[in-house]
């Protein structure tokens, strides 16, 4: 009943079977769409780190302190982070590897600075779930590779911090950082 | 809905009446759970951990509300304020652990609860909606009881919430932004235990919403029964009140019995020792495990080890974990069987027993315990069995099985039990 009197009613205006109407009635939902979503926006972007988190997002280590063979364990954005002076041993065993032999193909020069290859600065995240591999403080075991070892499902890194055993499937991660004198590194 | 035999509401308290005529809601309680709801009169006891499963949610609700009162959601002060609310606040230890071991109670009865479902097939139609809201509810405790066990800021609280929102890292592309957007940060901090305390908080009403959904979609074909044999008439059922609700009333007798039991004698039994050490981000803990009631999704997680074609194991493992519960929302189509329930499916009882049941008992163990090569492959086979068993097993059973012939009616399997003769109808 109420449809008829409404086709009755704007019969006059049909053309192709589109309404006035009809066009009002998409102008608004696309309007209101467009508000909901630009609404929508704010309220999914606080979900995103907040200033001060990436405030936090460098970090500045001295490392003049840190003997060949030693590393220190510090921290970036929250999370640990591995600074290692290797020693020429481990420069070499590193570098004798072949990189088709590599889950993660990648050369101990391109995880590096050049001319400071005895640093190798990476984050203690293993990139399976998540863990802090051993190996960066003294007595830790190093794994069968001489790098790092995950204790929680057995991924052996190499002097290079590259997977060579076990679930993870990246190296451990290089973050972005600098020299900024022959003894400080920022990170970040 | 309901049968037309269903006993309608009649108050003959004159307020009840004005009640029913303003706002009819002691007459939506009564058709729901009161005399107006014809029910099977052959429900055994597996039957009562629907019921069950609400009065734990209502535990869950009430301890969570009052904890709230005294916890602090702030990455400082988190782990203390727990141990403020265990070692201070008056009663606060007996709210923590029946908050807590509440949680292992719920999971307890739910997993009865789809247990009974998946034997007596009650996710078969007219009932595939209600299978599936239970699905979404069984997903939203996941999401809310994970949430929960990452507030009180201990190590397994923190490598938790890494490793779960680690799972998300895996999704190529966008993976790394979404666990970056879900933390609020590079790694769990204050923004992480804040947002997660707000929907820790909301996650539960979610709840409350879909169940009584799960309970509206129930009642439109009105509940099932042991022989899975559809109500034919009246003499088959018997009002819930007051004899589902005496029959409810002896298991929720038992459910706090065992709960009391859990809760005063082996508060800390299914906990993990390592969340009484405040979270530290630079310390892993030597094995991280969930609380038991993901062992078997944990196992599965962890079962794939290597790359398959293009595809990362970490991402297999995580696609596997989600679908080893996604699967089940196909449940009603890739059991074609006409037969309901397992007692007159001889094939389909053996492959319940004799596989489901010791596959997730074995993923649960290995799910517990630590990742030597030997529990990998063990949680392997498992796996496989799992995905094996609803993918292939359960289509073929339907197909070939010859099922035992049904009773014609419930009445009729409940007086041959009892060795009654059946009446003469009418």
């Amino acid at each position: 009943m109420a449809s008829l009197t409404e086709d009755s009613a704007t019969a006059d205006v049909d053309q192709g079977g589109v309404r006035r109407r009809d066009f009002i009635n998409v102008a608004a939902a696309s309007f209101a769409g467009v508000g909901a979503v630009s609404v929508a926006l704010p309220l999914i972007n606080q979900m995103n780190p907040s200033a001060d988190v990436l405030a936090e997002a460098s970090t500045e280590v001295d490392v003049s302190a840190i003997q060949p063979g030693q590393s220190i364990k510090t921290m970036f954005r929250k999370q640990p982070l591995f600074v290692r002076h290797l020693t020429p041993a481990e420069i070499a065993s590193a570098e004798a590897v072949s990189l088709s032999d590599l889950r993660d193909p990648q050369s101990l020069e391109e995880r590096t600075k050049p001319g400071k290859s005895q640093w190798l600065v990476t984050m203690g995240v293993c990139t399976h779930l998540g863990c802090v591999p051993l190996g960066a403080s003294s007595g830790e075991v190093k794994g069968e590779f001489g790098g790092y070892f995950c204790p929680c499902h057995g991924s052996s890194y190499d002097t290079a911090a590259r997977i060579r055993k076990g679930p993870a499937p990246k190296n451990l991660e290089v973050p972005p950082y600098e020299f900024t004198s022959d003894t400080v590194i920022k990170v970040g | 809905m309901s049968f037309p035999w269903a006993k309608e509401y009649k108050p003959s308290n004159p307020f009840m009446r004005y009640m029913d005529e303003k706002l009819p809601l002691p007459r939506f309680v009564y058709n729901a759970i009161g005399a107006g709801y014809p029910v099977p009169r052959n429900l055994n006891y597996f039957w009562n951990f629907g019921v069950l499963a609400g009065v734990a949610l209502v535990c869950q609700l009430v301890t969570g509300i009052i904890l709230a009162m005294h916890f602090a959601a702030e990455s400082g002060v988190a782990f203390s304020s727990v141990e403020h609310i265990m070692r201070d606040v008056n009663g606060g230890w007996f709210l923590r652990y029946a908050h807590a071991n509440g949680a292992s109670m719920f999971f307890i009865v739910v997993y009865i609860h789809i247990f009974r479902g998946l034997f007596y097939g009650s996710y078969k139609p007219p009932r595939e909606m209600v299978w599936h809201l239970g699905l979404v509810i069984f997903l939203l405790m996941m999401a809310t009881a994970f949430m929960g066990y990452v507030l009180p800021w201990g190590q397994m609280s923190f490598w938790g919430a890494k490793v779960i929102t680690g799972l998300f890292g895996a999704i190529p592309l966008v993976g790394t932004p979404i666990q970056t957007w879900l933390l609020g940060g590079f790694a769990p901090d204050n923004a992480a235990l804040n947002r997660f305390f707000s929907l820790h908080y909301l996650l539960p009403f979610v709840i409350l919403g879909v169940i009584v959904l799960h309970i509206w979609a129930l009642h439109i074909p009105g509940s099932s029964n042991p022989t899975g044999v559809e109500v034919k008439d009246e003499q088959d059922t018997v009002p819930f009140h007051p004899y589902y609700t005496a029959k409810d009333g002896v298991g929720v007798a038992a459910f706090f019995l065992v709960f009391a039991t859990l809760l005063f004698f082996a508060p800390n039994f299914l906990g993990e020792p390592d969340n009484y050490i405040p979270a530290n981000p630079l310390a892993t803990p030597a094995n991280i495990v969930p609380e038991w009631y993901f062992w078997p999704f944990y196992a599965i997680l962890r079962a794939f080890t290597v790359d398959f074609w293009f595809i990362p194991a970490k991402l297999l493992g995580v696609l596997a974990m989600f679908a080893s519960i996604l699967l089940l929302f196909f449940l009603p189509w890739l059991d074609t069987s006409a037969v309901r329930s397992g007692h007159y499916r001889p094939l389909f009882r053996k492959f319940f027993w004799f596989g489901l049941g010791p596959c997730i008992a074995i993923l649960g163990y290995c799910g517990g315990s630590h990742a030597t090569d030997g529990v990998v492959l063990v949680s392997q086979i498992a796996a496989a069995y799992y995905f094996a068993h609803f993918l292939i097993i359960l289509p073929l059973v339907s197909r070939i099985e010859t099922p035992k012939p049904l009773p014609t009616s419930i009445t009729e399997a409940v007086l041959a039990k009892s060795g009654a003769s059946l009446q003469p109808a009418e």
